[in-house]
């Protein structure tokens, strides 16, 4: 008997998982099919890209510079070592546009943005605004899902490449102005490694697809919330784990297929 | 008269299931045009719920609900906007948008639905929040308002479009005396003048017998009494005795259904 | 409803994106040589490539002209075909220029010299499509140590 009950239970658990996606999916394919409204739309949109790009700028500009800077450290003292301190340039700008460009964004994304798209639907949610939404004939994916999916999408590529930008100058700061390498060298090793397709625009396509996942799965927490305060707590929890979660799983798929 | 009246909202045999719990069981209502309808019985028997049906929010699982002839659950998505407009809905807790003021909140659907000039709609806007008296609070953020003003305000949204129905859930709920003398006021005088036809969900009996002109009691998930006030206050049915006298004990009990109590405290049940 | 203030921040933001990745383009990766129009295709055979790889560079007189696209095995000849993109504006390469595997420094990575040959005045250029044959294999180390220690052993005796 107890064995039949772990086979059911691990089905149930299984069904409900793929329902999830499921209905994730046709939140997202509802939310996004809709033919944009220009008239209307534009306005939303702008709001949305205030609320989740503009808004994360600070803390995405700050941790590029840190992150930049650290790299540029810590790698000076290990190339020192073998006298190769100009390849410092290449391994901060690689490290950066190929790795923890998109995923730190994603992840500082998750935590700044994400939480609170999942907070701000499940409120509306809770306090019945998308319900009134749907009273009103408005379809609440077109006017509070779609609006925040494209700002997501749209902000986060841009929130990385300024992250990367901001990072390999940290990294000038500290291998160029502190320690001392040449900056002539700093730079031309540096443009002589870093390549257009391979570097930039898979760093470009990383943040593309980790926008889309972290926005997804921030509003589908959103909207699938159990309307009470415990229930928007779990919510947000649960979209900075599972987000965070994919981004770094998704990095590996995608770091496996973009560089072997 | 009454007879003439056509039925805006008929619900036909309707039943709904949460989960694996029964909510409503072949549930009988309907709804005369320019009335003002009530929805009455104990906190917890889905009048909500009922409304959600009757707005296509919820699907039931068998039965049906007209809406002036059109099956709500049958139509097509936009043919249920577009029935959406002729009706609304004021929330419990009011459901104003909380990131625009009361003045766009009230202007939202006409804003949305028509492409009356700014001029106009700010009109309007002007002579919705005149009628709940809140002219002056147009510029006010809805958390600046009092809950008894923000349920006004989100009464003047959802006569904006001028719909045929409008449905209250609960609009007395948390009010105090004050606020509920003037939403009482205010639902009475806008049926009236703007000839709506009203579905007012409530457990509050003095409220809703003083504006009501005919009462459905639901409770058990089916309709246990009907009928004008008046008929319901000579009724001899015990349970609606109990609901609008009410009485702590009686045909609905005030224990939720459990095994002996003796037994349980004597440990046999276990 | 929106202020000027959030429409300005909001563009502000934008342009600040747009300029990142336009100076991620132009200023960090050095988009000159790459995009397929403007280089043309030359191959060469190696018996040896060494640690040679895709967008490895090639050379001349240390600035780079162009990189290596492809690298293959003939299967019946058991030689390395190495296909490289030249950049177009570096068009007067003789025929009989050569090409060889370098390394930059001790332990970096390893690149193509392309030496211009001697151009007699009839000698025609190369172009798209046309093989190098002179071509110099990469240094392997440890046949170099085994060639040393073998002349040092031939001295002794």
């Amino acid at each position: 008997m107890r064995i039949v009950e772990r086979i059911t239970a691990l089905g149930h658990n299984a069904i409900e998982f793929i329902s999830g996606f499921g209905r994730a999916g046709i939140m997202l394919w509802n939310a996004i099919v809709n033919v944009p409204r220009f008239r209307k739309g534009t306005p939303l949109l702008i709001k949305q890209l205030y609320v989740v790009g503009v808004q994360s700028f600070v803390i995405i500009t700050i941790s590029g510079l840190f992150i930049g800077m650290v790299l540029a450290l810590q790698g000076y003292n290990i190339l020192s070592d073998f006298g190769t301190s100009e390849s410092l340039g290449p391994m901060v700008a690689l490290s950066l546009l190929r790795e923890l460009g998109p995923v730190v964004t994603a992840l500082l994304f998750a935590g700044r943005a994400g939480s609170a798209l999942t907070a701000e639907i499940g409120l509306m949610k809770s306090t019945e605004q998308l319900s009134s939404l749907e009273m009103m004939a408005v379809d609440p994916l077109r006017q509070v899902i779609a609006p925040r999916f494209w700002a997501g999408v749209i902000s986060m590529p841009l929130l990385a490449m300024i992250f990367s930008a901001v990072g390999i100058y940290g990294g000038h700061i500290v291998g160029v102005e502190w320690k001392g390498i040449d900056a002539g060298s700093f730079w031309s090793i540096l443009q002589s490694q870093v390549e257009w397709h391979q570097d930039i625009l898979n760093s470009l396509i990383k943040s593309v697809v980790f926008a889309v996942v972290v926005t997804w799965i921030a509003l589908y927490r959103g909207y699938q919330v159990i309307p009470n305060p415990e229930g928007i707590s779990r919510a947000t929890t649960k979209t900075v784990v599972q987000a965070s979660l994919a981004v770094l799983a998704l990095d590996f798929l995608l770091t496996a297929l973009m560089f072997g | 008269m009454d007879n003439q009246t056509p039925n805006l909202v008929e619900v036909r045999n309707m039943s709904f299931n949460r989960g694996s719990r029964a909510i409503f069981k072949d549930l009988n209502l309907t709804i005369p045009k320019g009335k003002v309808t009530a929805i009455m019985g104990p906190s917890g028997i889905g009048k909500t719920t009922l409304l959600k049906l009757i707005s296509g929010q919820l699907t039931p699982d068998s039965g049906q609900v007209l809406f002036d002839g059109h099956d709500i659950h049958k139509v097509s998505r936009k043919e249920l906007f577009n029935l959406r407009q002729r009706m609304s809905m004021l929330f419990q807790s009011g459901a104003l948008f909380t990131d625009i003021n009361v003045a766009d909140n009230v202007a939202f659907a006409l804003r949305e639905h028509s492409n009356l000039p700014e001029s106009i709609i700010n009109t309007i806007v002007a002579m919705k929040l005149e009628a709940v008296g809140l002219r002056g609070a147009g510029k006010l953020m809805p958390n600046e308002l009092s809950g008894g003003m923000q349920r006004r305000a989100a009464l003047a949204r959802a006569i904006a479009l001028e719909p045929e129905l409008v449905m209250y859930d609960e609009p007395f709920a948390g009010q105090d005396p004050i606020a509920m003398g003037v939403l009482v006021k205010l639902i009475k005088e806008l049926s009236e003048s703007l000839n709506l036809t009203s579905v007012v969900v409530s457990h509050d009996v003095v409220e809703v017998l003083s504006i009501a002109d005919y009462v459905y009691v639901v409770a058990d998930k089916k309709v246990i009494a009907e009928g004008t006030p008046q008929q319901l206050k000579q009724s001899d049915n015990l349970q609606l005795q109990q609901f609008m006298g009410g009485e702590p004990d009686g045909p609905v009990p005030f224990h939720f259904p459990a095994p002996d109590y003796k037994k349980e405290l004597m440990g046999e049940n276990r | 409803m929106l202020t000027r203030k959030i429409e300005f921040l909001v563009g502000c933001f934008l342009l600040t994106g747009l300029a990142a990745f336009l100076t991620l383009v132009f200023n960090v990766a050095n988009i000159k040589i790459d995009s397929g129009e403007s280089t043309y295709a030359l191959t060469a055979r190696f018996t040896n490539v060494g640690g040679l790889k895709v967008r490895s560079p090639v050379k001349v007189g240390g600035v780079t002209v162009g990189r290596v696209s492809d690298i293959i095995l003939d299967p019946k000849q058991l030689d390395a075909v190495v296909t490289i993109q030249i950049d177009k504006r570096y068009d007067q390469f003789p025929e009989t220029s050569s090409l060889s595997i370098l390394t930059s420094g001790l332990l970096g990575e390893q690149f193509l010299g392309l030496t211009p040959g001697f151009d007699d005045g009839d000698t025609s250029m190369l172009k798209s499509g046309d093989k190098i044959e002179n071509t110099h294999s990469a240094l392997v180390l440890e046949d170099l140590i085994g060639q040393f220690l073998y002349s040092l052993g031939s001295k002794d005796k």
